[in-house]
């Protein structure tokens, strides 16, 4: 008994395994193309460039991180498009509790910035509990489950922040948004903390490997004795999680709680999972691909920019790389069958 | 066989759905080592008791006992942690997890890295997958593979290997070879008889009479949710069963 695909082909092996790692080919074609730009163009380096390294790898940061949340939604087979603006209550909430702690509570500025954080963090259960709920229990899809509360937190945002954004004047918060420790940007050390634990979650419990059978197929889950609703309460609430982080690190940024601080953010986050490997019907995707996916959108953007190119050829640039990206993918599936995760 | 103590007996269970009356008083026992076909036409019963048994839901009336022990199971994961194992026709595996990790799919095996981090203690998982398959003459040489690399034949041995690692003691089967070509079927077949001789309880559901008749032990036919007669292989005709079964 062998198993379909035929063992002995090298051929069809490798074609897995650079379909598997197209993300990071992606990568490794832009910065070429952007290091022989430079080269030609201005007789300088794109990527040997520490500052162009720490501008990319912070611009990187705030999709990422949504797109963490948003890799365990899509293996799951789910979408959340609360993301963006869940993101921008959380900053909003974030500046509003960092200020009060400072001001009327008088409280110390490191402790102010902490407040602020674990507000912002905490008022994300709101949305991501409510999301699973919905998806969960009363099984609204969740693709239109999380546009109303892309809708509630959008308008909730804008209430809280009367309409304007909230300036922040706390050396602590802004510190963390923009201090670098031996030249790393501390957002991009927490970044890179956040991809860990994630990985983590994603790999090696139970929680990631449920996530992933429930996307592949939710009966067969369902029988295998794993409790549906549970995990996808759990994965929402993730989800939302990592967008309050995202929010509250967007306020120590900018020194200011924005409602419209992800709105732009939660497209590059689905299209980060999605260049990363991960299909949209669910049952596969990783942390590492995500993290490439979310790096190839951030050298775009970023490099069309420094290569002085007009700045709306980065919206045509992104969307070619994730067509390209879902169509290896299909023929993947169809030169293969099977699928590798994990 | 039947000298032995049943591991599962039922007795007149009855369930409704609004006002279909699905189990009219129904009775079923199966022995370690046998196997019991359930024959009957669409909406006899079939289903309905199965998912009784294996704790997708309650009956209304009547009992059934594990071992002689009365036991009423709130969910299918109690009744598979008392050792009733059921395998579909359309498979219930995750198709993009390894064997292994489909023989441990909500029971996934933890150890501690660096002695406190707990993870998923994959080695165990494709170890105990090669065992298995071992037990079932199934050589795999790709244990890291997703499940949806193989054939129909080799995954429902993957089902049936499930029940073989948790070391179920009844295995249902619900029309397990309905989905598969014929030689895959074949393999079914005899992955049956090696369930058998290693002392499980069977109750196999099929509308193939031809399978039915190479691996039953006894025939239990229902008709509108009761006991319509019960044979055994060596002293029946397909024609039998099937006037049993439409009631002429």
């Amino acid at each position: 008994m062998t198993p379909k695909p035929p063992q002995g082909n090298a051929g069809a092996a490798l074609l897995m395994r650079i379909a598997e790692l197209r993300a990071w080919l992606f990568l490794i074609i832009l910065v070429v193309f952007f290091e022989v730009w430079a080269r030609v163009a201005y007789g300088a380096s794109f990527i040997f460039n520490v500052y162009n390294l720490q501008s990319i790898s912070v611009f990187a940061t705030a999709p990422l991180l949504l797109a963490l949340g948003q890799t365990f939604v899509i293996i799951s087979a789910g979408i959340d498009l609360s993301l963006g603006f869940v993101m921008g209550l959380a900053s909003v909430i974030a500046a509003h509790s960092a200020n009060f702690a400072l001001d009327s509570l008088g409280l110390p500025p490191l402790l102010a910035m902490l407040c602020g954080i674990l507000s912002g963090v905490i008022v994300t259960f709101v949305p991501g509990l409510v999301n699973g709920w919905l998806i969960a229990q009363l099984r609204v899809p969740p693709f239109i489950g999380t546009l109303g509360m892309y809708g509630v937190a959008r308008g909730a945002a804008y209430l809280f922040a009367g309409g304007m954004t909230i300036s922040v004047t706390n050396d602590w918060y802004s510190g963390i948004g923009n201090n670098r420790y031996f030249g790393v940007p501390m957002l991009v050390i927490l970044t890179a903390i956040a991809c860990l634990i994630m990985h983590y979650l994603l790999s090696q419990t139970r929680f990631g490997q449920h996530t992933y059978a429930m996307g592949a197929s939710q009966p067969a889950a369902r029988r295998a004795g794993i409790n549906i609703r549970a995990l996808t309460m759990q994965i929402y609430f993730l989800s939302a999680i990592m967008a309050g982080v995202a929010g509250a690190l967007y306020t120590g940024r900018f020194s200011a709680g924005a409602p419209q601080a992800g709105e732009p953010l939660l497209l590059d986050s689905i299209a980060a999972v999605v260049i990363g490997g991960a299909s949209l019907f669910g049952g596969s995707g990783n942390i590492a691909g995500t993290i490439a996916g979310a790096l190839v959108i951030a050298v775009i953007q970023y490099g069309l920019v420094f290569i002085d190119v007009e700045p709306f050829w980065q919206f045509i640039a992104v969307g070619a790389v994730i067509i390209i990206s879902v169509l290896v993918d299909q023929t993947q599936r169809k030169f293969l069958g099977g699928r590798q995760v994990e | 066989m039947s000298d032995l103590a049943p591991i599962l007996t039922v007795r007149n269970a009855t369930k409704h759905f609004g006002g279909v009356q699905a189990l009219a008083g129904v009775s079923l026992d199966v022995h370690p080592g046998e196997v019991v076909a359930l024959a009957g036409d669409n909406g006899a019963g079939k289903s309905t008791l199965i998912k009784a048994v294996s704790g997708v839901f309650q009956l209304d009336n009547g009992e059934i006992e594990l071992d002689q022990r009365r036991v009423s199971f709130s969910s299918p994961q109690e009744a598979r942690d008392n050792g009733i194992e059921t395998i579909y026709q359309d498979l219930a595996l995750a198709d993009n997890l390894s064997i292994g990790a489909n023989i441990f799919l909500g029971r996934e095996p933890m150890k501690k890295l660096f002695g406190f981090l707990p993870v998923i203690d994959r080695a165990k998982m494709s170890e105990a997958a090669k065992r298995t398959m071992e037990t079932l003459e199934f050589h795999v040489t790709r244990l890291d593979a997703p499940v949806a690399a193989f054939s129909g034949g080799q995954r429902q041995a993957v089902a049936i290997g499930r029940a073989i690692f948790w070391n179920a003691r009844l295995v249902i089967m619900d029309e397990p070879t309905a989905a598969l070509g014929v030689p895959e079927q074949r393999k079914v077949i005899s992955l049956i008889q090696s369930l058998k001789s290693a002392g499980k309880g069977i109750i196999f559901i099929s509308h193939n009479l031809r399978d039915i008749f190479e691996v039953a032990d006894r025939i239990v036919v229902f008709r509108r949710g009761e006991n319509a007669g019960e044979r055994n292989p060596g002293e029946t005709s397909a024609d039998e069963i099937v006037r049993l079964m439409v009631g002429k």
